[in-house]
């Protein structure tokens, strides 16, 4: 923990002179004690004016010593002490005159700090904190924890290297070193100062991980042009983005900031910067939850009913789906704003979903509810149980992202059984289809099949057909049970698609045949977990 | 929307008597329908087909020689290798297995296309009035 001592003292009278607020100055003398930072700004700007004056009193150099319990205490405490604690290395009995020349200084109005713009003035105090947990409070999230994120304005990026630049050539008039990488960075003092705050009004801690995330967006529109000079000086690094309002990004003006010599530098900008005279703007104050996962299983009991909607032209074609049927439900209850629906692959409109289901996953995005136990899964399935005969889903429970994958696995690799109700034109006895029973491993050729080849690609899919079992219905129909390679066409290889599917139940039995019902059997996934259902 | 191309009822090729010795994609020198190539969902690089672009030219045992026309607007996606090896499916199953081709119209086209087809009662009436016409 460092403090401020002699070789401060230029950087600080330098910094204070020409309009830079307390924590910024302490931020370029490196002082690392995040307690300090958290001193109240009155006491804080009292105390830099003491140190200066008190150049002639000591000859110890040490004068805002932060080591010692009291500073600390005032971290955990959390009150408005500061004045005694701070001072009580012997100033004390100048407090009195002292006190009275700052208290009249300040009770003019705090000017603007020319590095920070407000933000580390202003944005420290109660009546911001309290706003952004208003916000949060009336958003009506639940939330463990919380990750607090900052937006600011390029601007500053540039301000912050002039005062660089101006304290660097100050101790280089001096004689003494300035380490770049010292510098405490603007937002990690912020955070210093405004998490403890947040937490204690929002009664949960912060976490870099949490997945609630409140987010503030701050903007300086006074100086907004600043950042117009860097643009002829390092014309490569802003690229017009056809997404973004403002070329001048803060990445592009960090870029530039890296490239541009310093004599370029001070040629443009001023330095010491400008004092402004309006603190930043909160633009935004946003809360945002991370994503939850539900996944599960479901039957497809109509035939009437496909998997997304089907919208033409803007015009639905049939009424409701799958998906629709499903998230329903979860919406209301997770209060989500959106959500993304996916499953191990799917079926057609006309086809059933038998056995224990297909898997699925849907993503809520930004739920405001997150805390469900599987009591309350299961009584969610229950309802959307209850809701619809077209559809059942079973195995209902939230799980991670992560699990996607494993999904989406299960489309590529997994086999699936179905049951065919198959049509002949001549007819057929028993023994013309028991063949069928005895082939194993049959491999199909099937080529884009002509009812999607309008919006896929035109190729030949190898497929493999594992086992058949037929149940002769009459002359013209029976049933063919099958086990397949995961995406087979299997309408195709019952009517054979016009010869591009070969071999088919057509060609197989030198008939003419079409296919009248499909059922998906089983998806053989064995992801999600089963649960007691 | 997705057109198959196949030899209507009252082709020649498909009245009795007639045998197919012969099916050529060749339509010019430097044109072959054997050569098409299609890529990605949008079919680029297919051999873009008016209604009079010619798709094959089927030759019978007679000497006589057939020319088969797209009749529709609109990219070649495929055309049906089988029928080369195996001439007489072309007979046996024109509408299924012994297709010729199968072309996609632009999407904006579509709809005018379709209009522009005879349906299959339009079709008999036109086969009708034709028998009538020559007896």
């Amino acid at each position: 923990m460092s403090s401020l001592t002699e070789k401060d003292r230029p950087i600080v009278q330098l910094l204070l002179n020409t309009g830079t607020c307390p924590r910024c100055i302490l931020r370029f003398c490196c002082v690392g004690s995040q307690a300090l930072y958290r001193c109240p700004y009155k006491d804080l700007m009292k105390d830099l004016k003491e140190f200066l004056k008190n150049n002639q009193e000591k000859e110890d150099t040490v004068c805002f010593d932060v080591v010692d319990p009291p500073c600390k205490r005032i971290r955990l405490e959390h009150t408005e002490e500061g004045p005694d604690e701070l001072n009580h290395n012997g100033a004390l009995q100048q407090i009195p005159s002292v006190n009275n020349e700052n208290t009249a200084m300040e009770n003019s109005a705090v000017k603007v700090c020319n590095v920070c713009l407000g933000i580390l003035q202003e944005f420290c105090e109660a009546d911001f904190v309290k706003k952004v947990c208003q916000k949060v409070n009336s958003a009506d999230y639940q939330f463990t924890s919380f990750v607090f994120s900052v937006s600011l304005p390029p601007q500053l990026s540039v301000r912050e290297r002039a005062a660089w630049l101006l304290v660097k050539q100050e101790m280089g008039k001096l004689g003494l070193p300035l380490a770049k990488d010292d510098i405490v960075q603007l937002k990690e003092a912020y955070k210093w100062i405004i998490h403890p705050q947040l937490s204690e009004e929002l009664g949960v801690p912060a976490d870099g991980k949490s997945l609630f995330e409140v987010s503030v967006v701050f903007a300086h529109p006074e100086t907004e042009e600043e950042c117009r000079f860097l643009a002829t000086a390092c014309p490569d690094c802003f690229k017009p983005a056809k997404n973004k309002q403002s070329v001048f990004t803060r990445m592009a003006v960090i870029k530039a900031l890296e490239k541009i010599k310093e004599e370029d530098f001070l040629k443009h900008f001023p330095c010491p910067p400008s004092s402004p005279k309006n603190l930043c703007v909160a633009l935004e104050i946003q809360c945002n939850n991370g994503a939850v996962f539900v996944a599960g299983r479901y039957n497809k009991y109509s035939r009437n009913l496909p998997q997304t909607p089907w919208i033409i032209d803007g015009e639905r074609k049939l009424e409701s789906s799958v998906e629709e049927l499903i998230s329903e439900h979860l919406m209301a209850e997770f209060k989500a704003d959106s959500f993304n629906f996916s499953s191990s692959g799917r079926e057609d409109v006309d086809v059933r979903t038998l056995g224990n289901g297909r898997p699925f996953a849907i993503e809520l995005v930004n739920p405001r509810r997150i805390h469900f136990t599987a009591e309350d899964m299961k009584g969610l399935q229950q309802t959307i149980n209850n809701s619809s005969d077209k559809i059942q889903v079973r195995d209902l429970q939230l799980v991670t992202r992560s699990a996607i994958g494993r999904m989406k696995e299960g489309e590529e690799e997994k086999t699936k059984t179905y049951s065919a109700l198959i049509w002949t034109d001549k007819a057929i006895q028993r023994e013309d289809i028991a063949f069928l029973d005895d082939i194993k491993e049959l491999k199909l050729d099937q080529k884009t099949p002509l009812r999607v080849l309008h919006r896929r690609p035109l190729a030949v899919r190898c497929r493999i057909i594992h086992t058949m079992r037929s149940e002769y219905i009459d002359e013209h129909h029976f049933r063919l049970h099958l086990k397949t390679q995961a995406g087979t066409y299997i309408k195709e290889f019952v009517h054979g698609d016009f010869g591009r599917t070969k071999p088919n139940i057509g060609s197989l039995l030198n008939r003419t045949a079409d296919i009248l019902e499909l059922d998906v059997e089983s998806v053989d996934v064995d992801w999600p977990p089963a649960l007691d259902n | 929307r997705i057109c198959v191309i196949t030899l209507a009822e009252a082709h020649p090729l498909l009245q009795n008597g007639k045998t197919i010795t012969s099916v050529n994609y060749q339509i010019s020198a430097s044109c072959s329908r054997l050569q098409n190539k299609v890529s990605g969902k949008s079919k680029r690089g297919a051999q873009f087909l008016t209604e009079l672009a010619p798709l094959c030219r089927i030759s019978s045992s007679d000497g006589e020689e057939y020319t088969i026309y797209s009749c529709i607007r609109g990219r070649l996606i495929e055309v049906n290798e089988n029928i080369l090896n195996n001439p007489a499916i072309l007979q046996e199953k024109p509408s299924t297995e012994g297709y010729i081709a199968v072309v996609l119209p632009k999407f904006e086209e579509s709809k005018s296309i379709t209009q522009g087809l005879l349906t299959r009662k339009e079709y008999e009436e036109v086969l009708l009035k034709r028998l009538n016409s020559s007896s």
